[in-house]
């Protein structure tokens, strides 16, 4: 009787019906549609940061130098960084100075803190890894024209430090010099899956084995082998921390994803740290936890473990990401969700007034059910079936309007672009947004106060251009199980919602009062 | 069967309170007829839905076999009106997209009856008004005639002790009319029902054996018809 009831009734009424039933519809294929869209950007999001992240690796740990640390953030060919003589090179002398140093934006920490780390609860695995700038000045010294009242000495830069018209170049960029830069990462041959070269597949020679770890070979970057012109089997010279350069043989080409750091050069970790001076020390941690959930606990715990370190994960480096992917983030995640609420929340509302509406036509029909003894109970049931089933029934088209509208999506959406941070923003990003800022060149602001000291725009074109990477993603919205089980459960809500404003109606009915109306 | 001591019924009106039933004395026996008529709004059928359990008195009792109605909870009430009371309206009141068969198996609901059962009783009690091939029509695919007839089926299904008639032929032409009080007649007699009926009709309330006029609120019984 339930069901023949319900069925009759909502025949009977099949308009008013369709029209809730279409507005539910609505409602819940655009949930499912922006749901679909969120997810797809996520999942776009997640593809970049695992280009930008590397394989596997859930959390790096990274430590910003101090600000004394950056005032000598200089290039250091001609007073090598305070390793080398602070007198100025007479005029006419010959420089030829490879350097390897490490990157001015990330500061050392010692290898027993990567042990430390991999010790702590649910963590995978960590690995260490040095990134490193090789700096390459070859020329002839120029006359000096010498500050008037620089107190810094003046010159190229690098700590020179508050002159008023710092030093230069007599006649600017005039000079004979060439300079040349690449980024030269260490990599943990023990833990190969983690760290700069997770996300590399070699696409000639071979990967790194263990009987490399004291060796001088090195992985070249497919882009930098192009641009260098290297093969497996060429030489690659690689400086030291005293300017001294080392011959390195490429034993093989990797190709990263498109967006991935500015790693140009991969060396065993070990040779990296002895070339660097920075023995047992890396400047970049990568650390896998040994679940998704486990990822904030781990965080938390190497903060308390290792104090001063900035803790860099998908969701940190999620939120530096820009470009089209962002906006394609805001959209899904701001007006799609609002908007869908409010369509879900109109549908509700409409469902709700009809089903009242549909029960005051039918207060006769209610007080003789109650005058024949039908319990309030059960005229609320038949009400509330009623509306759930057209909340089902709107649900199915919902579900199907979702589909066509995430397939619509797909179809349509233009790709998304995406780039991650900004120059000198300090990231603990293995690669990409920690380089220089290439400002100054010579002749330029003299005596520089910091790391946006002087430095050659050329020598750094290529690490600039590397450090804001642009991934190109194709958006694709998945319809999940668990969005048509929400789809689902939202149709019967509003079913109910409905039913509980119509049954509440119906139930408040005194039989007398529904017959005296009509009588 | 039924006793109604001094039975008052107010109900608010705007700001006014009108006083439906003004201290009503009433006695029905078991098996009997009776017809109260009386003019519109004079409180004839606020004192049928009294004796049926859908409204409550003011003040007073209604004695039902014993029971007083004005002091049953809710749910006892709607127990009584299932099992013991039947209702037959001058609009009919059939559910519209029921058909005449499952409009009598309405009655049933409330019993628990199970499906087959139910079906068998509701053919059984339409055949017993004369519309065994009208089962499957839709109340409006039926005449007035035949709309009373199912609604007189819907009553009588759960064999109720007592019916209770609101103008069951107001809204029927005098030969629908004569059909439905004959065979109303007949089934109070087959089935020893008591019957209560409010009528305008003064050809229709001779017919029963006891006829009460209800004129501002008070119940006079004017005459014993046999």
């Amino acid at each position: 009787m339930f069901f023949t009831y319900l069925w009759r009734e909502l025949r009977r009424r099949a308009r008013q019906a369709i029209f809730i039933a279409i507005g539910l519809a609505l409602g819940i294929g655009l949930v499912i549609t922006v749901t679909a869209a969120a997810a797809g950007v996520k999942n776009a999001q997640a593809s970049v940061l695992h280009s930008l992240y590397g394989v596997g690796t859930d959390i790096t740990v990274t430590k910003a130098p101090s600000t004394s640390s950056n005032a000598d953030g200089g290039f250091g060919f001609s007073f090598k960084q305070g390793v080398g003589t602070a007198s100025r090179p007479k005029a006419g002398s010959k420089i030829d100075d490879n350097t390897l140093a490490s990157d001015s934006t990330l500061s050392s920490v010692t290898a027993a803190d990567v042990t430390s780390i991999s010790k702590l609860d649910n963590v995978a695995a960590a690995a260490g890894g040095l990134t490193l700038t090789d700096r390459t000045v070859t020329g002839t010294v120029p006359s000096f024209n010498t500050g008037s009242s620089g107190s810094g000495g003046g010159g190229f830069g690098g700590g020179g430090g508050g002159g008023t018209t710092g030093g230069g170049f007599t006649g600017g960029g005039t000079s004979t010099f060439k300079t040349n830069s690449f980024v030269v990462s260490g990599v943990d041959l023990a833990n190969g899956e983690l760290g700069p070269l997770s996300t590399g597949t070699v696409s000639s020679g071979r990967t790194f084995t263990s009987a490399d770890a004291t060796k001088d070979v090195a992985l070249v970057d497919s882009s930098y082998a192009t641009t260098e012109k290297l093969k497996v089997g060429s030489t690659i010279d690689i400086g030291n921390s005293k300017a001294a350069a080392t011959k390195f043989t490429v034993v093989g080409i990797v190709t990263e994803p498109a967006g991935d750091d500015s790693t140009n050069v991969y060396i065993p970790l070990t040779v990296a740290q002895s070339l660097s001076g920075l023995k047992n020390d890396v400047n970049t941690i990568y650390v896998s936890a040994t679940s998704g959930s486990d990822i904030t606990s781990v965080a938390d715990a190497i903060t308390k473990s290792v104090p001063g370190v900035t803790i860099t994960d998908q969701d940190t480096l999620a939120s530096q990401v820009t470009g089209s992917i962002s906006s394609a983030s805001s959209l899904a995640n701001n007006l799609g969700k609002w908007l869908a609420i409010a369509v879900l929340i109109a549908a509700f509302l409409l469902a709700s007034l009809l089903t009242m509406s549909a029960v005051s036509r039918r207060i006769r029909e209610f007080g003789t059910l109650k005058a024949l003894g039908w319990k309030s109970r059960r005229v609320v049931f038949q009400v509330m079936g009623e509306s759930i089933a057209i909340g089902i029934v709107g649900g199915a088209i919902g579900v199907g309007l979702g589909f066509l509208g995430a397939a619509a999506v797909g179809h349509f959406a233009h790709p998304l672009t995406a780039s991650l941070g900004t120059a000198n923003t300090g990231s603990a990003t293995p690669g990409g947004a920690r380089a220089f800022t290439g400002g100054g060149g010579f002749g330029g602001a003299g005596g520089g106060t910091g790391r946006t000291g002087g430095g050659f725009t050329g020598g750094f074109t290529h690490a600039a251009a590397n450090a804001v990477p642009t991934v190109t993603e194709h958006l694709t919205a998945p319809v999940t199980l668990e969005a048509v089980l929400a789809a689902v459960i939202l149709a019967v809500l509003g079913g109910l919602i409905a039913g509980s404003f119509g049954g509440w109606r119906a139930a408040r009915l005194r039989p007398a009062a529904a017959l005296s109306k009509v009588a | 069967m039924y006793k109604l001591t001094d039975v008052k019924k107010d109900y608010p009106k705007g700001r006014q309170t009108v006083h439906a039933l003004q201290g009503v004395d009433l006695e029905i026996a078991d098996g009997e007829w009776m017809a109260i008529q009386g003019p519109t709004g004079h409180g004839k059928s606020t004192l049928l839905q009294i004796l049926g359990g859908l409204d409550r008195a003011t003040s007073g009792s209604v004695l039902l076999d014993g029971t007083d109605l004005t002091r049953l909870g809710e749910g006892s009430m709607t127990k009584t009106r299932a099992t013991t009371i039947g209702f037959i309206f001058q609009t009919f009141n059939l559910i519209p997209t029921l058909t005449a068969q499952e409009n009598v198996e309405t009655a049933l609901v409330p019993l628990g009856v199970s499906g087959e059962s139910r079906k068998a009783r509701a053919a059984e009690a339409l055949a017993s008004v004369g519309l065994a091939d009208r089962a499957r029509h839709l109340p409006s695919e039926l005449s007035g005639g035949q709309q009373q007839r199912v609604a007189i089926a819907r009553a009588l299904v759960k064999e109720p002790k007592v019916l209770l008639a609101d103008e069951p032929t107001g809204n029927l032409d005098e030969d629908t009319r004569d059909e439905i009080i004959a065979l109303l007649e007949k089934l109070w007699q087959d089935k020893g029902l008591s019957m209560v009926m409010v009528t305008h009709d003064s050809s229709v309330a001779r017919r029963a054996q006891r006829l009460g006029t209800m004129r501002n609120g008070k119940l006079t019984v004017k005459q014993k018809v046999v």
